[in-house]
């Protein structure tokens, strides 16, 4: 540190230092800056295995120095269960989109949760298949219109988006349910405390933590990131209120 | 030597991965293998391990794909329908190179056919299975002992070439009890230094992945996997014969039509003909080095399985139009006799 200097932020070290793909505005970057302070904080980057998704984050293992495997689409509950039923000692989590945890890999989501597998679910909920080019998600809005849904969600045809975070809370097998966003400075914040907590909970063994972000997509929902923003507090929030669904009893 | 024990073949295989150390089971019961985690589920706990029954096939290989990318030694087990759930997962895991142990007790189909014995999974066995270009190390076990044996013999090759291997076995096989005995040995702790286990200071991060989106690179994975095919083939080859050193004629066949084939290669060595039998242990690699030395000496061969034909088109690669191949086979869970296979050798092929 130079003389006179005060060091207020800093570059996790866990966090690489390489460009990441992500589109302007996307907040998968924060997330992922999160999970890497939050891993530098509780020190346990040797003991930490990520699993990736298949969707925007299929890469996010060259942005965070850890040991990482990559799932096929929707499978990354069912490897992260494996993996910690080998190394019940480390800590496990899984980064995965809306239509992997809640479409495609709805059944896997659901039964390691059911069983109380000991590992932390990271869903970024955008409503909108981002990799892809924008297709509906399971969790697209009502008449949210997409490349697959052009005219607009239709519930009749289309059913209602799914509040996967709701349906786990009432699963005896999760322990820690909650719903954030990294919107705003406050959002962040709280956020980084609920990632904390997560991890924190895989030493009692008590079953399984889900940290959901509603999150945004500008290159898909065709917006600026600060439009993005406006639209999803307008749209997202008040049908997937943020804060906590479950949280253990103290 | 161990214990000398009469198990069903299912028992046996189950038995047999608790003996070799197997760290983990993940699987999803299915006629005609479910004795395997019936039987895994009632030991494991007194014997240390982890067994554990998934909601499905797609989610039990994707266990397998993270337990075995996490350097565990693990065993999925199942029969031909879920077998073919599996497939998306072990084309993963042979393209991310871990190692794991399979075993499809084939039963009869397509579609969810019938729980009755078959071979109708020879093509998928042998040709990768799921998408894109790899192969599985394939293993036809024809007796309980080698129900038993093969899994010993599937975790070596599979962790010496981290690559999956596959034990094609059929209901029959699995079903049917017979004398084994009972290896006490656990194999030696595999090399991990690949796996994710948790990154320390000193080593760069381990990624167990399959996906390399630059061409130039995914490219350069596929050459690296097909030389490591090219050493599987030219290393692994294993096969049985069975009188065939002054044979005529030969009956080319693998596990239960093997088992049949050899009685019928009896009932005809009695009425004269000099006939042998041609068995593959390794499905994948095929034995070619075993069997074409064969086919510069006898006059015809007889091609008999439980399918409409599939190993022939080994047999015939072997050959290459050098003797006239027959076939003779039953589907759906029909079994014929060594008589009928005689009869049908007297008949169309001796004729």
């Amino acid at each position: 540190m130079k003389e006179g200097y005060e060091l207020i932020y800093k570059r996790p070290e866990s966090l690489l230092r390489v460009h990441n793909h992500y589109c302007p505005g996307c907040t998968h970057g924060v997330v992922h800056k999160l999970l890497a302070e939050v891993i530098e904080e509780l020190k346990i980057q040797d003991k930490t295995l990520g699993v990736t998704p298949v969707g925007c984050a299929v890469l996010a293992y060259d942005y965070i120095d850890i040991d990482w495997q990559e799932a096929a689409h929707g499978r990354a509950p069912a490897l992260a269960t494996g993996i910690k039923r080998i190394h019940p000692d480390k800590y496990v989590f899984t980064y995965q989109g809306d239509g992997d945890l809640a479409a495609i890999g709805t059944a896997e989501t659901i039964h390691a949760a059911n069983r109380g597998e000991n590992f932390l679910i990271v869903f970024i909920n955008n409503a909108i298949y981002g990799m892809t080019g924008g297709q509906m998600a399971p969790t697209t809005l009502e008449g949210m219109k997409t490349t697959t849904s052009p005219y607009g969600r239709k519930i009749s045809e289309m059913g209602s988006p799914i509040k996967m975070s709701d349906i786990l809370a009432m699963l005896p097998g999760t322990y820690y349910v909650t719903r954030q966003t990294v919107a705003d400075v406050r959002g962040v914040r709280n956020a980084k405390k609920a990632l904390t907590k997560a991890f924190q909970y895989q030493d009692r063994k008590k079953g399984l933590c889900l940290v959901e972000f509603v999150s945004n997509c500008p290159s898909n929902w065709k917006m600026t990131p600060l439009e993005s923003w406006d639209w999803a507090r307008e749209n997202m929030f008040p049908y997937y209120p943020l804060g906590d669904l479950k949280t253990p009893e103290e | 030597m161990g214990e000398v024990v009469i198990m069903k073949g299912n028992e046996a295989l189950a038995e047999a991965a608790i003996r070799a150390g197997m760290d983990a089971y993940f699987g999803y019961p299915i006629t005609p293998q479910s004795e395997i985690i019936e039987y895994l589920a009632l030991e494991i706990p007194k014997r240390g391990g982890i067994v554990l029954q998934a909601e499905s096939e797609v989610a039990a290989i994707n266990m397998i794909y993270g337990a075995a990318g996490a350097g565990g030694r693990v065993m999925t087990t199942s029969s031909s329908c879920g077998i073919s759930l599996m497939q998306e997962g072990i084309s993963y895991i042979a393209g991310a190179e871990i190692p794991c142990l399979l075993a499809n007790i084939n039963r009869g189909g397509p579609g969810l056919g019938t729980i009755q014995p078959a071979q109708g999974d020879y093509f998928q066995s042998t040709r990768g299975g799921g998408h894109g270009d790899y192969y599985t190390i394939c293993l036809a076990p024809a007796s309980v002992q080698e129900m038993f044996d093969f899994v010993y013999l599937g975790f070596e090759l599979a962790e010496k070439y981290r690559t999956p291997a596959l034990i094609l076995s059929d209901g029959a096989l699995g079903q049917m009890m017979e004398k084994v005995n009972l290896r006490d040995d656990k194999l030696p702790k595999n090399d991990i230094s690949w796996a994710a286990t948790g990154k320390p200071k000193t080593r760069n991060r381990n990624i167990v992945t399959s996906l390399f989106l630059q061409p130039e690179k995914m490219e350069k994975i596929n050459l690296g996997l097909q030389a490591k095919y090219k050493k599987i083939r030219e290393n692994e080859q294993r096969w049985e014969t069975r009188m065939t050193d002054d044979a005529e004629y030969l009956i080319t066949a693998y596990g239960l039509s093997a088992r049949i084939g050899m009685k019928a290669v009896d009932i005809l060595r009695d009425e004269g003909y000099k006939i042998g039998l041609f068995r593959p242990i390794t499905l994948w690699p095929f034995p070619k080095k075993g069997l074409s030395p064969l086919l510069d000496k006898v006059k015809k061969v007889l091609d008999f399985e439980l399918n409409a034909g599939q190993m022939i088109e080994d047999v015939e690669l072997v050959n290459r139009g050098r003797v006239p191949v027959s076939f003779f086979g039953r589907m759906g869970g029909m079994i014929p006799s060594p008589d009928d296979v005689a009869e049908f050798f007297r008949k169309e092929v001796a004729k």
